[in-house]
């Protein structure tokens, strides 16, 4: 008992510098976003004086002057769209990696392992080229193609692992008790495989609503322009002013829906809903 | 209500290996036919052939005079219990048992109702709105046979289905299984490793052994009238004694003794045999009286253990003997030493277990009379295995 109790100490230190380490930039970035501009530089870690101007800041002008509110909503939008594609086809794809036998498995899953590992950096420059020939620079699809690119082998990879722990037996009851091959699936396996699905949905989502390098290179306008590369053009309130803190407010606004986004589906993401499938 | 036909049916896997060889079988509408066999028989692949899940390679597989051959297991109109139940995790036990009938597109009214009634068949009305996951072994195994039953299937298929419960369960479930199946007079295939299940549930049994199938019969058939080694081995708990024999001059010559051949009923024939004897043939000579001088050799041999039941007392003893040598008992002893890990052979001993009567007084380590009941004498030809048994 005493050694589990001294164990258990040493684990809670631990986690707590973990946290520590990791809370700290951020409880950083929060100070900064709530200081008037005359505190920024005062050194302080808790502001002296609360203000939320640069929150206001971020949002004054509507739609059409605000340089966050659009920028927000292609984010989202992007990041929303690409999530649904690439979890659709990723599970299309996982599910026959994992179920059937068929000549390419390998190379599908190999290729798959390579794309992921690409660096995004060589692609940007012929992809700045070809965007502008086809007329896909500065549009949603612009943007949307290269992240299903990077994002599909990541979902396939976590999918793989959720379909294979999925007892094969089940999606045979289901042929049995008369469900074609699409409703077993559909019906049975996607249910069981949700919380892999929803760990996938939410590691592509963070994926597209943190990308920089094809935002800041393949968009020009706010057309398209999504909040980390709106980041970048961020004017101060005169040219002698450094836009500090609504950068600082406008990343803690981008951290939001991420934290709401795991929040929300932490309670799906359960393990043992194939408890009782099986024996054991 | 319907007839299920193998003709020649043929399993080859793409590695080129045989599950199954040209199986012919036919099931009798409304027939409880049991599938038995070590494990790697071919049992669980020729009922996942009839199910659909697994393609048929050769031969022809009819259901109610219909080739299914190309249809997929959802239009065969057939249900499955399998052995480890593979019930929905996301679902009720309500909407486990409901499933079928909601994918056939039946209203609502009508599924609640022979859910209902099914519940009430297999005592689950309790259980209804519980999850798999929260229920008992023995209960999730009725949930399997309830989502089974409620579409009134042509048949039902059965893998192994109480191999995952207690050794008591089991046996209550075995009842249970039974008794469903003569209510429902529903044409139903049950595959099992288990002898025991084999003799109690099965109209008939089929015996399987690599692929091949070795005898069908009813359970007394198969125990009264094995057709060869195996079957002979494998049917009956405990198993069969062999012992190796030899014909010459219209006498068997036993370890134990010699008898006429003329009362056996076999083929006349000189050369070596293989002699099985059942351990409920031999006895006690205390006990037996009278019929020792009618039939039957007596011997001497030393108890080597003894084990009392109460309603049965069994004991081994081990003859002098060369061993009895046959691919097809190999198999069988294989299959014992995997699942209990005794059943070992002393060279140049043949271990040989004898029902007695309770009353008997025989003891370890001591020198007994036994008596045999040589007209219950099996004879096999050490080459092919099959019995010598006249036709």
């Amino acid at each position: 008992m005493e050694h589990e109790g001294r164990d258990y100490a040493l684990w809670s230190i631990a986690i707590v510098l973990v946290v520590l380490f990791a809370l700290i930039p951020v409880l950083w970035l929060i100070s900064i976003s709530l200081k008037p501009p005359d505190e920024l530089t005062d050194q302080r870690f808790i502001p002296q004086s609360v203000s939320f101007d640069n929150y206001k800041s971020l949002f004054e002008g509507g739609i059409d002057d605000s340089p966050f509110i659009k920028p927000l909503i292609n984010s989202i939008a992007i990041a929303l769209i690409t999530t649904v594609i690439s979890i659709v086809l990723a599970s299309f794809c996982a599910y026959a990696i994992a179920r059937l036998e068929f000549p390419g498995k390998r190379l599908i899953l190999a290729g798959a392992l390579a794309i992921a590992m690409f660096p995004p950096i060589s692609t940007v420059g012929p992809l700045f080229d070809m965007w502008r020939a086809l007329g896909l620079y500065d549009t949603y699809p612009g943007l949307i193609i290269p992240y299903l690119t990077f994002s599909l082998p990541l979902a396939i990879y976590v999918l793989v692992a959720f379909f294979r722990e999925i007892p094969w037996e089940l999606e045979q009851a289901a042929q049995v008790d008369g469900a074609t091959p699409f409703q077993a699936f559909t019906k049975v396996i996607v249910p069981l495989a949700a919380p892999g699905v929803f760990t996938a949905a939410i590691l592509v989502f963070i994926f597209c609503w943190n990308d920089f390098l094809f935002a800041i290179s393949l968009t020009s306008s706010d057309a398209s322009r999504t909040v980390p590369a709106a980041l970048a053009f961020f004017t101060g309130e005169s040219s002698f002013t450094a836009p500090t803190g609504s950068i600082a407010a406008a990343a803690v606004v981008v951290t939001l829906p991420i934290i709401v986004f795991v929040l929300f589906f932490q309670r799906r993401i359960v393990a043992g809903l194939t408890a009782g499938a099986v024996k054991g | 209500m319907s007839e299920i036909v193998l003709d020649g049916v043929t399993k080859t896997f793409a590695d080129g290996y045989e599950a199954v060889k040209d199986m012919n079988l036919d099931i009798q509408d409304g027939e409880f036919m049991i599938l038995v066999g070590p494990s790697g028989c071919g049992k669980s692949t020729a009922l996942r052939m009839i199910a659909g899940l697994e393609d048929i390679s050769e031969g022809e597989l009819k259901i109610d005079g219909e080739t299914v051959n190309d249809r997929s297991p959802k239009d065969r109109d057939i249900a499955m219990v399998f052995q480890n139940y593979a019930l929905y995790p996301h679902m009720t036990v309500r909407e486990n048992m409901g499933f079928a009938l909601k994918l056939a597109g039946v209203d609502k009214a009508e599924i609640d109702k022979k859910v209902e009634d099914a519940a009430r068949t297999l005592d689950l009305e309790q259980h209804l709105d519980r999850r798999p996951a929260n229920l008992s072994g023995g209960q999730r195994q009725r949930v399997a046979m309830g989502r089974a039953i409620v579409r009134d299937p042509k048949a039902f298929l059965m893998d192994e289905p109480l191999s995952n419960l207690d050794a008591k369960l089991r046996v209550q479930m075995r009842t249970e299984v039974a008794k469903l199946q003569s209510k429902l007079e529903t044409t139903t295939v049950y595959v099992t490793h288990d002898q025991t299940e084999a003799m109690t549930l099965g109209d008939r049994v089929a015996v399987m052994r690599a692929g091949v199938l070795q005898q069908v019969g009813t359970p007394a058939d198969l125990y009264n009238n094995p057709k060869n080694l195996f079957v002979a081995g494998f049917i009956g708990s405990p198993s069969m004694n062999f012992m190796p024999a030899e014909i010459s001059g219209g006498k068997l010559k036993l370890p134990i003794g010699e008898v006429d051949l003329g009362d056996l009923g076999v083929e006349q024939r000189d050369g070596q045999v293989i002699a099985g004897l059942r351990p409920e043939n031999f006895e006690d000579t205390e006990v037996i009286g009278d019929l020792r001088e009618e039939r039957g050799v007596t011997f001497e041999a030393e108890i080597d253990l003894v084990e009392s039941l109460g309603s049965d007392l069994f004991a081994y003893f081990h003859i002098e003997s060369e061993g009895v040598q046959s691919d097809q008992l190999a198999d069988i002893v294989e299959e014992s030493l995997e699942e209990t890990g005794a059943g070992e052979i002393r060279e140049g001993h043949e271990q040989i277990v004898a029902r007695l009567d309770p009353t008997s007084k025989v003891k370890r380590r001591e020198k007994a009379e036994l008596w045999a009941d040589t007209a219950k004498l099996h004879l096999f030809d050490p080459e092919s295995g099959e019995s010598l048994r006249d036709k």
